[in-house]
């Protein structure tokens, strides 16, 4: 069974390859103009020629800053707030039902308004990024802290806990499967607003390298770009899901 | 019972009407800020001279062409993977390598190759919504009843066939979960290159009007097009709701 699924990997990656070769192929025969479409062989040459300069090393670098700080100031305030709101009946009632109102309001949105009171700079950027990436963790964290087992509460009030209490030792690890798949989520959105901010606000980071690239018709740097981005979206989920099952092992195995 | 109606309510009704009186108690002057009477009335000029349902229409014309071909990709896609195992595992590591691209990296190469304008903004609203699809659909063909397939088998139906009688059928509650998330996405993603790059629709309305210096409009727009947002997701809620009652629900947890 074990060798089966090593065969699978190879023929995936087998297929994979195909894809690229095709792309290959595709350039090579100037099928679509090469203006447009460099052959991977081309951005490979210009992503090694930006990490050996340093040039995109120092981009992605930043990149990933905004989008690192960003998202755990979205996870320390996302978490404060959903327990919060969470752990109380009244603020469930009254304050909820206006966040939910606000969830499908699509995020960039809000970046005028920051731009109009912070004006194009890193705090600007910071902002947003934290604004986008703490929906899902504080919904995620109200959700899981609403769906506690209720007995666990039972046996918190007749231990006489307090509400502190309650909330870092019952309510928070029971509802850790929620928060982290809403860390999750937002990991993409952070990624994401990241590199808009970049490009809006012409600060240090891959989506203002990929638009300075495409400004001066250099595709190949644009396909590095590209594709350093798409890594680090696999990378950044990756490593959160390994995270997520080290983190979780514990409930695994009680269930 | 209307008290509890009105509950939800206070909260952002009393923070408008804090806001209003903080604003004319201290003649707030801002490039950021505006109270809300004046968003209010910004919003009705809007409206009237046509400007804002203009932008609407760009941005929802985007969104939907967007979301019709990523729907139809991704649901091409997911079905055939759904229906062959070997399929699938032969193209996971090409689908999990282009997945993690964020759609917006994909502007600039939109940019240089088709421009601006409403192509461009199309093509990545449907790479955003082929994803989200293409996973929800693969499983919902998976948890297709197995004896469905099974009936299909012994009418000896061809492949079309059993596509388009079984498992379109059986998985659709599911798929239109799937649908309902990625009509969400991608007006974001709409909005989003809008704002970044595209001149076109509420997210260059919202943009023009922060350079022009005209918070109350701009905040009108933001509130639009949080309206806009929370009126897609509601009709196709209720949509959810009316087409397939209790079946939907079960995909909603994915």
């Amino acid at each position: 069974m074990k060798g089966g699924a090593i065969i699978w990997r190879v023929a995936s990656f087998a297929v994979a390859a195909g894809f690229i070769a095709l792309w290959q192929l595709v350039a090579n025969w100037k099928l679509v103009s090469p203006v447009f479409l460099p052959g991977p062989d081309r951005a490979w040459a210009s992503l090694l020629r930006g990490f050996s300069s340093g040039d995109l090393w120092s981009k992605l670098i930043g990149t990933l800053e905004h989008m690192a700080y960003g998202w755990l100031a979205a996870s320390i305030a996302g978490i404060a707030i959903g327990a919060m709101i969470g752990s109380s009946r009244p603020m469930r009632t009254y304050v909820a039902p206006s966040l939910e109102f606000l969830r499908p309001l699509p995020v960039s949105a809000i970046i005028p308004v920051a731009i109009a009171a912070f004006g194009l700079t890193q705090g600007m950027a910071l902002l947003v990024i934290a604004f986008g990436a703490i929906w899902p963790i504080m919904l995620a964290t109200i959700h899981g802290f609403a769906a506690v087992e209720p007995r666990l509460y039972e046996v918190a009030r007749s231990l006489q806990m307090s509400r502190l209490a309650v909330i870092f030792k019952i309510a928070l690890p029971s509802a850790s499967p929620d928060i982290l798949a809403g860390m999750r989520l937002s990991l993409t959105v952070a990624l994401i607003l990241s590199v808009v901010c970049e490009i809006l606000a012409g600060l240090d980071g891959l989506g203002h390298w990929v638009l300075l690239s495409a400004r001066a018709f250099r595709s190949a740097d644009l396909f590095a770009g590209v594709i350093l981005l798409g890594v680090t979206g696999y990378v950044t989920s990756v490593a959160m899901s390994l995270a997520e099952r080290r983190l979780l092992a514990w409930q695994a195995s009680q269930r | 019972m209307t008290l509890d109606r009105a509950k939800p309510l206070m909260l952002p009704i009393g923070a408008l009407l804090a806001f209003e009186g903080w604003a004319r108690a201290t003649h707030l002057q801002s490039d950021s800020l505006a109270p809300p009477s004046e968003i209010v009335a910004a919003l009705a000029g809007a409206l009237a001279d046509h400007s804002i349902l203009a932008a609407t229409r760009d941005t929802l014309f985007a969104t939907f062409a967007g979301l019709a071909i990523g729907s139809f990709i991704g649901l091409a896609l997911g079905i055939a993977f759904g229906i062959s195992d070997t399929l699938d595992r032969l193209m996971e590591v090409t689908v999990e390598a282009v997945r993690p691209v964020p759609s917006i990296a994909l502007l600039p190469i939109a940019l240089i190759a088709l421009g601006f304008g409403y192509r461009m903004e199309i093509v990545i609203v449907a790479f955003a919504c082929i994803w989200p699809i293409l996973i929800l659909s693969r499983a919902a063909v998976r948890s297709v009843e197995p004896r469905l397939m099974e009936v299909s088998r012994v009418l000896r139906l061809p492949a079309a066939q059993r596509v388009l009688k079984i498992i379109i059928p059986a998985a659709l509650p599911r798929i239109f979960v799937a649908f309902r998330l990625s009509a969400g996405i991608a007006l974001i993603v709409a909005v989003t290159v809008e704002i970044a790059i595209n001149p076109l629709g509420l997210g260059a309305g919202i943009m023009l009007a922060q350079q022009a210096l005209r918070p109350d409009l701009m905040l009108a727009y933001l509130v639009w097009i949080g309206a806009i947002g929370y009126a897609l997701n509601m009709l196709l809620t209720v949509a959810q709701r009316r087409l397939f009652g209790r079946a939907a629900l079960s995909g909603d947890s994915l």
